[in-house]
């Protein structure tokens, strides 16, 4: 349908009278409301940042970033072990996901050819994959990962492997729009000068699209970090006072470690929550500040 | 011979390699249907064996949900867990839906260049916050400063009043984004043919440009309300953990991700009845979530193909 077609269809379908008064008085109050609701949604952000900079900050300090928890006396209680667990989560995640999301998106943008059926399946597949709830992925890697086919045991190496399918397709689908974003203008120049397929992606597709790529990982490390359900459905340990010491050891993460406290009966726990809370915020931030220099430092322009 | 044969497509070693690196590539892409298939295998396989101890009308109409009794009172009817779900989600719609969409229309078709500039990175830094935060903020701040004390709403420490609010909080930015999306979508000859007719910007956004868009702004409301549905932790913390038939929203309920992550803590016995129920509560928010998605992608294609 054209532009103009359809504004005919417009002009049909909407025979509007000339603005009357109670239109104008109309206008003015859907307006009035739109302002609201915008304005609602920034004081729900703001109270939400007060409420816990309010709650946490008095309790924020390097003992609490250094110490390991205590379920009996709050003032002695920290976050190291927790902190400890989410880095190396996240390592894991990084290992598992860049390689793998990155293959996936070339496949589906460079390789797939959209008329075969297994090519829409794994499309689709994604699509859906995106949309399920995290605490699925939470008995996936209960019955897959910690215990069934892999039989990991409830440890780092098993919440790793289960945040990492979480976030894959968040991975997927960015790094396919940054690639798309390559205009096949490149690829034919590299293509008519007698490189390979390959050749073209390596040289000439990924360095174009690398920038795109990192944001799209961060993005998906920062929703992985703040992920709860899955971790606890797998059985993250609750207040361990060690670090994990390999992959194969028992782990806790700065979420799980924010959910028990929030369960303590004990308002002085609760309050930790909230530190803890600002520590994960901190580091979202950083997180997200890297996706942003990233993307207006070397974001290609064609 | 050999000259005319070459003619004929023979591998050789750059092509073998470059029939390699597909393979390779066609196979990490495979890892997400194994994922797939992997969450609907473990899910089939433990509801198969729970349906071998509980009848599945039973379950499925069944009015009280009470497995963490001991086996002379247990009682496996799912329906107050889905009936909690869909409460919550039915809460926080009606606070997401109307700031939702008010706010996309405002981004698309009203915020001046410098406003947009502000209000677009605030409801991205909303929808990066981890849910726990929005738990946390539900269960310390609003039940106890908002509802009680500042609105004197006689609610319990766990309610489905507060965690339904801060849920519709937390779908907020996504339907406001994809509302915003759907809109912009529209080609601006729509929007110069109403202004043409003599309508005002009011009457072109909701009559002319919002009904053109209005498959995508339902994507957007299915989108929004399968990510309330499958959301976790803000119900456990502030919704509490009683599955409930009741209509009061003062009192807690439980949804069916809540129970899932309120009853498996790593230790719990496989084989056991309480394993299986995990399962078997996944397989029932998994088929719902999915008919949520599937509708709202097929939405989303539809309009679409009307602009391209």
């Amino acid at each position: 349908m054209s532009g103009a077609q359809m504004a005919a269809r417009a002009a049909r379908q909407a025979v509007i009278p000339s603005a009357s008064g109670r239109d104008r008085t109309f206008a003015w109050i859907f307006r009035a409301m739109m302002y609201a609701a915008v304005g609602l949604a920034m004081l729900a952000l703001v109270t939400l940042l007060y409420d816990v900079a309010s709650d946490g900050l008095p309790k924020l300090s390097t003992d609490f970033v250094t110490r390991f928890p205590s379920r009996i006396l709050p003032e002695r209680a920290g976050i190291q072990s927790a902190i400890v667990g989410t880095f190396y989560l996240m390592i894991i995640c990084t290992v598992i996901v860049v390689p793998l999301g990155i293959a996936t998106a070339i496949y589906l943008e460079e390789y797939a050819d959209r008329d075969k059926w297994w090519n829409r399946l794994v499309e689709i597949n994604i699509q859906n994959l995106a949309a399920v709830p995290s605490v699925v992925y939470g008995i996936l890697g209960l019955a897959f990962i910690v215990r069934g086919p892999i039989s990991l045991g409830r440890t780092l190496l098993a919440g790793g492997i289960t945040l990492s399918l979480l976030v894959l397709p968040v991975v997927i689908i960015v790094a396919r729009e940054a690639i798309r974003a390559v205009p096949p203008s490149i690829r034919e120049g590299s293509l008519a000068l007698g490189a390979t397929q390959w050749q073209t992606i390596w040289k000439q597709v990924l360095p174009g699209s690398i920038a795109g790529i990192a944001t799209g990982v961060i993005l998906a490390l920062s929703r992985a970090i703040g992920e709860t359900a899955p971790l606890l459905v797998i059985g993250a340990a609750v207040n361990p006072r060690f670090n994990p010491d390999g992959l194969g050891s028992a782990f806790t993460a700065l979420p799980i470690q924010i959910f028990a406290w929030t369960q303590d009966p004990n308002r002085d726990f609760v309050a930790l929550a909230a530190a803890a809370i600002l520590v994960m915020m901190v580091a979202l931030l950083l997180m997200n500040s890297v996706a942003i220099f990233l993307r207006n430092r070397y974001e290609q322009k064609w | 011979m050999g000259r005319r044969t070459s003619l004929v497509r023979r591998p050789t070693a750059r092509s073998r390699g470059e029939n390699a690196i597909r393979a390779l590539l066609f196979g990490a892409a495979l890892v997400s249907v194994a994922t797939t298939v992997a969450i609907v295998f473990s899910l089939i396989r433990e509801t198969i064996a729970f349906f071998g101890d509980v009848g599945f009308a039973e379950y499925l109409f069944g009015t009280r949900w009470t497995p963490q009794l001991n086996e002379a009172q247990q009682s496996f009817g799912v329906l107050p867990l889905i009936w909690g779900t869909l409460y919550l989600t039915g809460i926080g719609l009606i606070v997401a839906i109307p700031i939702g969409l008010l706010s996309g229309v405002y981004l698309s078709e009203f915020a001046p260049r410098r406003v947009r500039k502000v209000i677009k990175p605030v409801l991205e830094v909303l929808a990066g916050v981890p849910t726990i935060v929005f738990g946390y903020f539900a269960l310390t701040f609003f039940t106890p400063e908002v509802l009680r004390d500042a609105l004197g709403v006689g609610v319990n420490q766990f309610n489905a009043l507060s965690a339904g609010i801060i849920l519709g909080i937390l779908v907020t930015p996504t339907i406001a984004t994809l509302t915003e999306d759907a809109m912009s979508a529209v080609p601006g000859s729509l929007r110069e043919g109403s202004a043409g007719l003599g309508a005002n910007k009011v009457q072109t956004a909701i009559r002319v440009v919002f009904p053109a868009a209005l498959s995508g702004v339902v994507a957007a409301l299915v989108l929004g309300a399968s990510r309330a549905v499958g959301e976790t932790v803000i119900i456990l913390i502030a919704g509490g953990q009683t599955a409930n038939l009741g209509l009061n929203p003062t009192e807690s309920y439980q949804s069916m991700a809540a129970f899932i992550a309120a009853t498996s803590r790593g230790d719990i016995p496989t084989g056991s009845i309480e394993y299986e129920t995990i399962f078997v509560v996944g397989m029932t928010l998994f088929v719902l979530t999915l008919v949520l998605n599937i509708i709202s992608i097929r939405l989303v294609r539809r309009y679409r193909q009307v602009y391209e």
